[in-house]
């Protein structure tokens, strides 16, 4: 029973995990408070439908093209829309107060031209809807994909940030933006890549949610929500942060679901947000 | 020559608009229209309930009426219906400040309702003041009876929660007297308006009836994983299962139940199950899925609306409420043809006369639909109503379901 529950709550908190890393990207490093951000998962999650219900395009063989899509698309929206406000932002709090009203609009912009293409309609197409049996606990193939996605991608990326030369320059641009360009680093392009590789994640994230959750064109407020708890939770630009504070937000629910009452599970993520914000402000690997 | 060019053109342009101009009402005295407005949900969260029951039902009828000729008066004059159509964002304050604005300032003539139960009752003390009949047919609610008694212009077409938990509840004590299924079930509801209303309806039905409870648990209306719920509820050993959900959950719950092997011999889920993308999620696992509504496919004049709805739109009618939007629409279509267009007089007709639609003969009773179908199940890749059992077009409910196959 509480296997069952454990690991039912590491796939739930696998996929939040996947919903966030790419906001911890845009976020953290690009100073971007992205609130189109679910928007563009939703979309990646459109692409994959039509790929598959269309053109019969299995959606794990969609996964790079849309994910190389969601790069594109987030290169291009960087160049129009961020970077005359970067430039012109005179420190990282105002780049993020213009940056919030910008993507709102944005957010309005993408749900529109999804309603017009696709309309209201539920979408959700069935696929990998098949039972895998991990330690005597069935689960679906489709959200064990999301659990191995964040933490393959996760770790992944928290290893890359620490080690590489790139990763470094990234640090410097989300820890310093002011001074980074004083050691060579090209700040414009530094952030324009990073809120790029945001754009991909979140478009990666958006394929392989669309394989279990019934989606419509008007739904990405909430994967923006939660992503943006995680980032939060998990510290702002950390993805070792986003990783843990996203299965621990999916053990959490299903414990509570399981063991106290299905109905409370809301309240209860919301107290352990609190409860770790009250501890560390700064969230869980954030640097205060 | 550039200049030369632009006054050319703006001469041009100056006859063309002298020239529409005088067409615009050339046309508007040879031709008067019926002003009938609206404002639903066309983008937020309610908008997909809205685009699936309710918007297209609207364009059907009216592109069906304004190629007939138009509506219908009393004297054999055809007048064509000019549509205002408002998006209320899925917020009710919106909804109301929309039909203040049909009213007030657009003067329509009529205003069709928005989808749901809260904008419904949103809306109907203003509809009341300015004197408009409301047809709220996308509204489930115990309390119609008084509503339409305070508000005497309006019309409620669905029932209320216990109309669908009561026969539910007659369905399953049958088929625990005839012994197919045990006394135990495992219900789970959302913590929301409609789930509310029907959990608390149907708890002491199901009790009354000799049921034991196994398992009842409420979930929050943004619950997407559903893993816990279904295991629980399949660790109790109940026959049935009950679940009063909102479309994202009961597609949620149907591809949950499947990975688990989750078999029990009713399964019955809330709204969506009777939407057409409930095939494509169910896949071969559809049929012996119940749910609420259900309609009789037999009925020659549902298959013909079915096949227009198909034509026009290019997808199918929901099985609950769709058919029945399309005939509040016919109902007052006819009224219209029989009292014209004062409103008071409409209203009256709609109160008390019998209209012929693609439902067959409708009465509506202290101004409510009472022949429902309260109960359907997929059968044979249709949702056929199977409850009450005693309405003409009825089918047998099947139990048990079939156990899930692969898909």
């Amino acid at each position: 029973m509480l296997m069952t529950t454990l690991m039912i709550g590491l796939v739930l908190g696998g996929t939040y995990s996947l919903a966030a890393l790419g906001m911890t990207m845009q976020y953290g490093v690009a100073r971007i408070m992205n609130l189109a951000y679910g928007e563009l998962m939703i979309t990646a999650s459109f692409a994959t439908f039509v790929l598959f219900s269309t053109f019969e395009i299995n959606p794990l063989l969609a996964l790079p093209a849309v994910a190389t899509g969601g790069f594109i698309l987030s290169y291009v929206i960087y160049g129009l829309l961020m970077s005359p406000l970067a430039k012109r932002a005179s420190d990282a709090g105002a780049l993020e107060v213009d940056s919030i009203l910008v993507t709102f609009g944005l957010l309005f912009l993408l749900q529109g031209i999804l309603l017009v293409i696709f309309g209201a309609d539920f979408t959700s197409y069935t696929f990998l809807n098949t039972p895998v049996e991990i330690f005597g606990v069935v689960l679906a193939a489709n959200r064990l994909i999301a659990l191995v996605a964040a933490v393959v991608l996760g770790g992944g990326l928290y290893l890359f940030i620490n080690n590489s030369r790139w990763g470094r320059n990234l640090r410097a641009v989300a820890t310093n933006p002011e001074n980074a360009p004083l050691v060579g680093i090209d700040l414009e392009r530094t952030a324009r890549t990073a809120f790029a590789v945001g754009g991909m994640l979140a478009a990666l994230a958006g394929v392989i949610v669309s394989m279990f959750q019934t989606f419509t064109a008007t739904a990405g407020v909430i994967f923006t929500m939660k992503a943006l708890i995680v980032v939060i939770m998990g510290g702002v630009g950390n993805f070792m942060g986003a990783l843990l504070s996203g299965l621990i937000l999916g053990l959490v629910e299903a414990l509570v679901s399981s063991y106290i009452d299905p109905g409370l599970t809301l309240a209860a993520v919301y107290l352990i947000f609190l409860v770790i914000l009250l501890w560390r402000p700064q969230g869980l690997y954030g640097k205060g | 020559m550039k200049k030369l060019n632009f006054g050319a053109a703006f001469k041009l342009a100056a006859t063309a608009i002298v020239a529409s101009s005088f067409s615009i009402v050339s046309t508007a005295s040879a031709e008067k229209t019926v002003k009938i407005g609206y404002a639903v949900s066309k983008t937020g969260q309610n908008s997909a309930g809205a685009n699936i029951t309710t918007v297209p039902n609207y364009k059907l009828w009216v592109d069906q009426v304004n190629k007939g000729g138009g509506l219908k008066l009393p004297g054999g004059e055809r007048r064509k219906i000019e549509v205002i159509e408002y998006d209320d964002r899925s917020s009710s304050e919106e909804a109301v400040r929309a039909v203040e604005r049909l009213a007030v300032r657009d003067k329509v003539d009529f205003i069709l309702p928005p989808w749901g139960t809260g904008f419904n009752l949103a809306i109907a003390p203003l509809m009341d003041k300015h004197n408009y009949p409301q047809l709220a047919v996308t509204a489930v609610t115990d309390k119609a009876p008084q509503f339409a008694k305070r508000w005497k212009k309006s019309f409620w077409f669905l029932g209320g929660g216990r109309d669908y938990a009561t026969e539910l509840s007659n369905i399953l004590k049958s088929a625990k007297d005839a012994g197919k299924i045990n006394g135990k079930i495992s219900v789970v509801s959302v913590a929301d308006g409609f789930g509310i209303d029907l959990i608390k309806a149907a708890r002491p039905a199901l009790k009354d009836a000799g049921f034991d409870l196994v398992y009842d648990k409420t979930f929050p209306i943004k619950t997407s994983d559903f893993s816990s719920m279904i295991n629980d509820a399949k660790s109790k050993g109940a026959d049935t299962f009950i679940a009063f959900s909102y479309p994202p959950h009961t597609f949620a719950l149907v591809k949950q139940a499947q990975v688990v092997d989750f078999n029990p011999k009713i399964f019955y889920l809330g709204v969506g199950v009777g939407f057409p993308v409930f095939e494509k999620i169910a896949g071969k696992n559809i049929d012996g899925i119940m749910s609420l509504g259900g309609v009789n496919h037999k009925s020659e004049a549902f298959q013909k609306y079915a096949k227009t709805h198909m034509d026009l739109l290019g997808s199918p009618p929901d099985y609950w409420a769709s058919s029945v939007t399309y005939a509040s629409l016919q109902m007052l279509e006819q009224a219209i043809g029989r009292v014209g267009l004062d409103r008071e007089a409409v209203a009256k007709e709609i109160s008390s006369g019998s209209f012929d639609t693609i439902l067959g003969n409708i009465k509506l009773k202290d101004n409510q639909l009472r022949t429902l179908w309260f109960a359907g199940q997929w059968q044979n890749n249709k949702f056929v109503g199977v409850s009450p059992s005693s309405r003409e077009g009825a089918t047998d409910v099947v139990i048990p379901k079939a156990r899930w196959v692969k898909n």
